[in-house]
């Protein structure tokens, strides 16, 4: 009993509570200075997972930036060392990217429209949460 | 000594201050946009229109440079097709803007079969071929992917989709996803001219 009232709180809270406000709608991926020396010697670095999930109004630019000291192929965009890629969305879709990094040689982004109604609250929090605890697709870059 | 270290520190206040401002003059593009822009690496191909492809050639225009082939069934046509109609868009501005399409084909796209191929979409538009190693010292400076693939007695390339913005200095200042509208563009290059 117990179980299913906590279980309806949290769809309910799920559905209804407002989304999280957020100070940039950008979503940073980074190189960190020393990523080719790692690489070189053998490790394996997962930076840019091969499937990325953004949110119209939430998370909507994608922001890759290099802080390397050689050239990195990220995602789509070769960046040279201490640049960055901005790259804003407006439209909801599916976009795949040819990308080296990655053994497919592709990447895709999956671009969510905006959570309106209580169901797409529900749907975007449960997917945050499989993201959270379920993408482990990060493959190594560059 | 103390009021040459508040020179230096004074000259480097100024120089960041400068960069933030330039930074902040910079319109807001729908394209993917590098930050800081580099030089657009340099173009030394046979051209469509005849003679040597150069980037250097088109300083006061912005250029849309893409990366495709000929017998592409879909991605190349759909990409062509909204590139002109971004051009037809921009009306007297459209004079302004060169589209540059870098073939992945070498063995089957001459310079003349490219003319007549992007001469279908716009007739200003200019197609660059060479020899494979020209075209993958392009792609590399570029970070673009071509893939040969076997399609029955044939076959076909795997290739980036994404559209170079390169502005009127010549720096390369964005890259447009596979997709984006013929408004996009034009939105974009107005931004880049006014500059």
């Amino acid at each position: 009993m117990i179980l299913a009232i906590a279980f309806v709180a949290v769809v309910s809270w799920a559905a209804l509570a407002p989304l999280p406000a957020r100070e940039s709608r950008e979503q940073p991926f980074v190189i960190p200075e020393g990523t080719w020396q790692r690489r070189m010697s053998g490790d394996q670095v997962d930076i840019l997972p091969q499937q990325i999930r953004l949110t119209l109004g939430i998370n909507d630019v994608l922001l890759l930036k290099n802080q390397d000291t050689v050239p990195q192929t990220f995602g789509p965009a070769l960046l040279m060392p201490g640049q960055s890629f901005r790259l804003p969305f407006e439209v909801a879709s599916e976009y795949q990217f040819a990308c080296t990094a990655h053994s497919s040689g592709q990447m895709t982004i999956i671009v969510d429209p905006l959570p309106a109604s209580p169901w797409g609250r529900l749907r975007w929090r449960a997917l945050q949460l499989a993201e959270a605890f379920g993408n482990k697709s990060h493959e190594p870059t560059g | 000594m103390l009021a040459m270290k508040h020179r230096v520190a004074g000259s480097v206040v100024a120089l960041l201050f400068a960069m933030i401002a330039v930074a902040a003059d910079r319109p807001t593009l729908k394209a993917g946009v590098f930050e800081p822009p580099r030089a657009a690496p340099e173009l030394s191909l046979d051209a469509s229109s005849g003679g040597k492809l150069s980037l250097a050639n088109y300083r006061g225009k912005v250029i849309l440079m893409g990366f495709g082939f000929t017998s592409c069934p879909e991605v190349c046509p759909t990409t062509l097709a909204t590139l002109a109609q971004a051009r037809k868009r921009l009306g007297a501005q459209g004079e302004q803007l060169q589209v540059v399409y870098v073939t992945v084909d070498p063995e089957r796209d001459t310079a003349d079969r490219m003319k007549a191929y992007l001469g279908g979409f716009d007739p200003t538009f200019v197609g660059g071929t060479g020899t494979p190693a020209q075209l993958a010292a392009v792609r590399k400076n570029y970070g673009v992917m071509a893939e040969r693939k076997p399609l029955g007695n044939s076959y076909t390339v795997a290739h980036s989709s994404s559209v170079y913005l390169i502005d009127q200095e010549g720096l390369l200042r964005g890259m447009m996803p596979y997709g984006r509208l013929p408004d996009d563009f034009a939105h974009d290059v107005r931004a880049l001219l006014s500059e």
